[in-house]
């Protein structure tokens, strides 16, 4: 049956930025493409435009699908699309593949003009405030001088508030899901440990594993086992595994027993095929790095000074990795700055990766808010 | 900037009207216990007010969505941490009070935050209920409209009792009110009031 609330059929497309980017490190950029989708269509006083960031191992697929490639729905479908929250009937939506991902954006997989090979470990660290320039700088090409919204979950919804606070004047609304001010020490703990899989694993090269034909499969693999566990809830992996087994008996052996072995193992196995270590590791170096408060001693409401937009924080109950206490310390910001916002905490069992999910009050909550944007 | 949609200023409930009277335009309010947002989307529109709810309630929070107020979702039990001390010129609680568990709490709370605080709560001196107490009964009317079974009300007060709670918390009253059937009344309040409104301030 034709889902016809789907974006339906999309093509990606591409632009190249022929001008350097500085990067926070210090390094530049010289030139780059960036990959990304639209969805809906920009009305006349370019004033509808929605622009979504995705988390770590997300893309600029949002929505619909590719022509080619049967089931291969964006990631963020249930939420974007003609009569969705995110209605592409009243707005138009962008997707765009962050630098350093591996979707189509310049990233470590990309050739380096200067020495015909792939980047590989010579890409640039790239943080949350460069991939905020680089969409920036989309905005440009596509002649939108103020997004109605910039939607972000996660790491995403770091993104979000990095518009907010860098191009004060171009964000009517911040929607900041399942996110943080910043990662704490147990959330940095995790993202070194996934590091420390990929960059001991022999097929790593030291990153230029492109020049060896090979991928460091079994440092990835565990690098999203161990980042999965953490999006789910101690109560979602019972629900759905308990201490289920595959077969009837113990072997009383190391193959996969039990299903959750079996989950993880399969999830990390297809992640491998689907992403790139060298992006893997840079992605999760940009989440460690984010922190708005480092400029004004730690003071997120100082950081929060420079914004304008509306926010809406969202948050749900049983994420552990992105806590709803995390959320509210960005609330108290905003509220110390007199700044529209408002705040909901959702209840979910699916942990961090409730934000992906279908929830009828989550939605309803995204559809209400911006229903009230004028466009 | 407000995007909300504009639309003609809906009929507020009585009570939240009353409440709408004593604010001053162009102030900044805080909502305590909100529902669903209409008294702090009728300030905005008439009065020019900016401010925040804070509701617990699922759908309640929902409708303060379509009502385009900000709103934030805490349980006023646990204080209002997340507000600083006198940055609102008015924070109102209506009708909330008496289901509270922490009242004393939530008085300190309203007068550290606001410049005025603003109160309104059924009434249990008034006639009716002293009545059914005096039959016997545990009162239902139309302000308390529960069984003492299943009743959210668990810290209810005559008028004088809340006056007596605003010395304890060294809160000066400045004005009260009382309403009946949604009517004001101005004879015997503690007798003839089904409804009490009370603005207060830190004693100095």
């Amino acid at each position: 049956m034709q889902d016809t609330k789907s974006v339906g059929v999309v093509t990606p497309q591409y632009v190249h930025i022929d001008k350097p980017l500085q990067l926070k490190s210090g390094a530049t950029l010289d030139n780059y493409h960036l990959v990304y989708e639209t969805y809906g269509q920009l009305n006349a006083a370019r004033s509808n435009a929605i622009l979504i960031c995705h988390a770590l191992s997300g893309n600029h697929h949002i929505a619909g699908v590719y022509a080619d490639k049967e089931k291969s729905f964006g990631w963020w479908d249930n939420m974007v699309g003609p009569g969705k929250p995110v209605d592409t009937k009243r707005f138009f939506v962008i997707g765009v593949n962050n630098l350093g991902g591996c979707h189509g954006s310049t990233g470590p997989t990309s050739i380096d003009s200067k020495t015909g090979n792939p980047y590989g470990a010579s890409f640039p660290v790239v943080t949350v405030e460069d991939w905020v320039d680089a969409q920036e700088k989309l905005s440009q090409h596509l002649e939108i001088e103020q997004f109605a919204a910039i939607i972000g979950g996660s790491l995403g919804g770091m993104q979000a508030m990095q518009w907010a606070l860098d191009y004060p004047e171009k964000v009517r609304h911040a929607l900041v899901i399942a996110a943080a001010a910043n990662l704490t020490a147990q959330n940095i703990a995790f993202n070194d440990v996934a590091r420390q899989a990929i960059l001991t694993d022999q097929e790593f090269y030291g990153g230029n594993y492109y020049a060896y034909d090979t991928l460091p499969r079994r440092g990835l693999r565990l690098a999203r086992m161990l980042g999965h566990i953490t999006y789910l809830s101690n109560d979602s992996m019972a629900a759905k595994f308990g201490r289920s087994l595959r077969k009837d008996e113990l072997s009383f052996g190391y193959d996969v027993e039990f299903e959750i072995e079996s989950y993880l193992r399969y999830q990390g196995d297809k992640f491998t095929d689907l992403f790139d270590a060298n992006s893997y590791l840079l992605m999760t170096k940009a989440l460690d790095y984010f922190n708005p408060a480092d400029a004004y001693d730690g003071d997120l409401s100082a950081a929060f000074q420079a914004a304008k937009a509306s926010f809406l924080i969202l948050s749900f109950t049983s994420d552990w990795r992105f806590s709803p206490e995390r959320s509210r310390e960005i609330v108290k910001a905003l509220l110390d700055n007199n700044l529209n916002v408002s705040y909901a905490e959702i209840a979910s069992n699916q942990g961090h990766d409730s934000f992906l999910m279908e929830n009828d009050h989550y939605h309803e909550l995204v559809r209400a808010y911006l229903n009230n944007i004028a466009v | 900037m407000n995007d909300a949609n504009p639309l003609s200023v809906v009929a507020l409930r009585p009570d939240l009207a009353a409440i709408a009277e004593w604010i001053q335009p162009g102030k900044k309010v805080l909502d305590l216990g909100c529902g669903d947002g209409s008294l702090l989307r009728y300030l905005r529109e008439s009065r020019n007010v900016f401010g925040y709810g804070v509701e617990i309630d699922d759908k309640n929070l929902l409708s303060c969505f379509y009502n385009g107020i900000n709103v934030i979702q805490n349980d006023l039990e646990s204080g209002l941490s997340s507000f600083e001390s006198d940055s609102f010129d008015y924070v109102i609680l209506s009708q909330t009070l008496q289901a509270m568990r922490h009242t004393e709490d939530i008085i300190q709370e309203m007068l550290r935050v606001g410049k005025q605080g603003i109160v309104s709560f059924p009434n249990f001196g008034y006639w009716r209920n002293r009545v059914q107490v005096a039959l016997g009964q545990m009162p239902i009317s139309k302000a308390l409209p529960y069984h003492w079974y299943d009743t959210p009300n668990i810290h209810l007060c005559t008028l004088n009792d809340f006056e007596e709670l605003c010395r304890r918390c060294n809160a000066h009253i400045i004005e009260c009110r009382v309403m009946s059937n949604y009517r004001p009344v101005h004879i015997f309040p503690n007798l003839m009031g089904m409804l009490a409104f009370y603005r207060f301030e830190r004693a100095k």
